[in-house]
């Protein structure tokens, strides 16, 4: 069963030990995806699994047969910006750019969460089930995504706006 | 990495005949695993893909929570049951990690998880006894700040780094196992071993044998739970000390309490001294406090690592009196 990525079908790698990672930089050339630390601690190769956050760098590729995945290439059409890209633009999101299609991809995801009443760290009442995105609330969601360059706030501000411009 | 086979297991008997060979591991989400293999610390020959089996999380008649092993972590903690009736699980569980790797972790690879102690990593350049055995442990002269300090051994003074176990721990949870020897159950807290003079087994469990469930009892008291974890930084790092507790009164006193730590030795610690203690005591900050002091005593600090003792009963006592709270 092949692996949807982007809405394209891709085979399995026939060696096991390719990453979901090394599969979409080396093998597909969709080196949008980062690999930052390679072990799970940075967030920088964060990619969308059927609509689920997860780190490209952990995950063997075999284990994805049969599943979708969307990177940073695939969340707008071809030459489109996703509005929360615009919105990274226009808050400064960034410096070197390095984490940011983590951090877009992470953002998608745990927006996503929060809308379902997935619980942080910092929510109070667990019976909660529309959890309102705070400062610390979305803060302690992204915090599986470093920013090197300390480009936090308007990584904040960016999916704020974002979040409160897609509730209108 | 070294080279090994991939096969997804259809059920329990594939997974189990495919995982009983030689060499053979489970995977699940591959969150320790995979960076395990990528740093050649574990170098298995053969990989049994198990997140197709049960992720169910079913409420029984008894009042039971039957949690499949393949659920993911996060499926677990956003469930309604485990918010409502569990708190102290689901605040475990988002306390730890990141939550990408929340969504990929399974419960049946968390329990399994292996120590972050650094000597363990770095094969290049340490002893490790839960690497190599016999090797020798340069933890234990070493830089041991977040080592254990309940249940060491001199060959071992790693600690377990789950969260959610430690939950899980105080939640009196049964872990349901198959192999090639047929079912069997057994409590949480009987799965993870203590280091003694072969820290390179971290539970008891026999080869093949496969993590299919855990069980969560009916636990009224612990809709009265929480769990707190003490770190170097607010988010995303292993716990210096955690404490998952629940607590029932009966007027001033303690009724009942189960209660459970993190970061303090090599498995989950179950902290059975305190609860026999606090047992029909006054639920007051000085019998906390006491009940505190009469499960660490036994505690046996390495050169860097002693204010772990008192961090330990400062956390109890924080946790206990907030559960006491509303009515102290």
């Amino acid at each position: 069963m092949p692996i949807k990525i982007n809405g394209s079908f891709v085979d399995a790698p026939s060696d096991p030990r390719v990453s979901l990672l090394d599969l979409l930089r080396e093998h597909l050339q969709l080196s949008g995806t980062k690999k930052g630390c390679n072990q799970g601690a940075c967030g920088a190769c964060t990619v969308l699994v059927d609509g689920d956050r997860i780190l490209s760098c952990l995950a063997l590729a075999v284990q994805f047969e049969g599943r979708s995945i969307t990177t940073i290439e695939g969340l707008a059409p071809s030459g489109a910006l996703h509005p929360l890209q615009q919105a990274f633009i226009e808050h400064d999101g960034f410096q070197c750019g390095y984490c940011t299609p983590g951090q877009i991809c992470s953002a998608v995801g745990m927006l996503e969460e929060a809308s379902r009443g997935v619980p942080s760290h910092v929510t109070g009442d667990l019976s909660v089930d529309d959890i309102t995105l705070t400062h610390d609330e979305l803060r302690e969601r992204m915090s599986g995504n470093l920013c090197r360059c300390g480009a936090y706030n308007g990584i904040v501000d960016a999916i704020t706006t974002f979040h409160a411009e897609a509730a209108q | 990495m070294n080279l090994f086979t991939y096969a997804r297991a259809n059920d329990i008997t594939d997974a189990v005949r495919l995982g009983s060979v030689d060499g053979a591991r489970y995977l699940g989400g591959g969150t320790n695993l995979v960076d395990l293999m990528r740093e050649t610390i574990e170098r298995p020959n053969a990989l049994v893909d198990v997140t197709g089996l049960s992720s169910a999380i079913d409420e029984r008649e008894d009042g039971s929570l039957l949690i499949g092993a393949a659920a993911r972590n996060t499926a677990v903690a956003e469930h309604r049951s485990v918010k409502a009736r569990y708190p102290m699980l689901a605040r475990a569980i988002v306390a730890g990690a990141s939550a990408q790797i929340r969504n990929m972790a399974t419960v049946g690879g968390n329990l399994l998880q292996r120590t972050r102690c650094a000597y363990f990593y770095d094969e290049d350049g340490s002893r490790c006894n839960k690497r190599e055995p016999g090797q020798g442990c340069d933890a234990i002269e070493g830089f041991n700040r977040i080592h254990a300090i309940l249940g060491a051994s001199p060959s071992c003074v790693a600690t377990h780094p789950s969260d959610m176990c430690v939950a899980l721990a105080a939640l009196d949870a049964v872990v349901h196992l198959d192999g090639s020897r047929g079912k069997r159950t057994m409590p949480l807290t009987d799965l993870h071993r203590l280091p003694g003079d072969h820290p390179e087994t971290d539970t008891v469990l026999e080869r093949g044998e496969l993590i299919t469930a855990v069980e969560l009892p009916s636990l009224p008291l612990a809709r009265r739970s929480t769990y707190r974890k003490v770190r170097d930084r607010a988010s995303y790092a292993f716990a210096l000390i955690s404490v998952a507790a629940a607590l029932e009164l009966d007027g001033g006193a303690v009724k009942d309490v189960r209660l459970a730590m993190g970061g303090v030795a090599h498995k989950p610690w179950r902290a059975l001294k305190l609860e026999a203690f606090l047992r029909g005591a006054p639920a007051n900050s000085e019998s906390f406090r006491r009940g505190a002091a009469e499960e660490l005593a036994d505690a046996r600090p390495l050169q860097h690592n002693a204010f772990k003792v008192e961090l330990a009963q400062r956390t109890i006592v924080a946790v206990l009196t907030q559960l006491a709270g509303d009515t102290l």
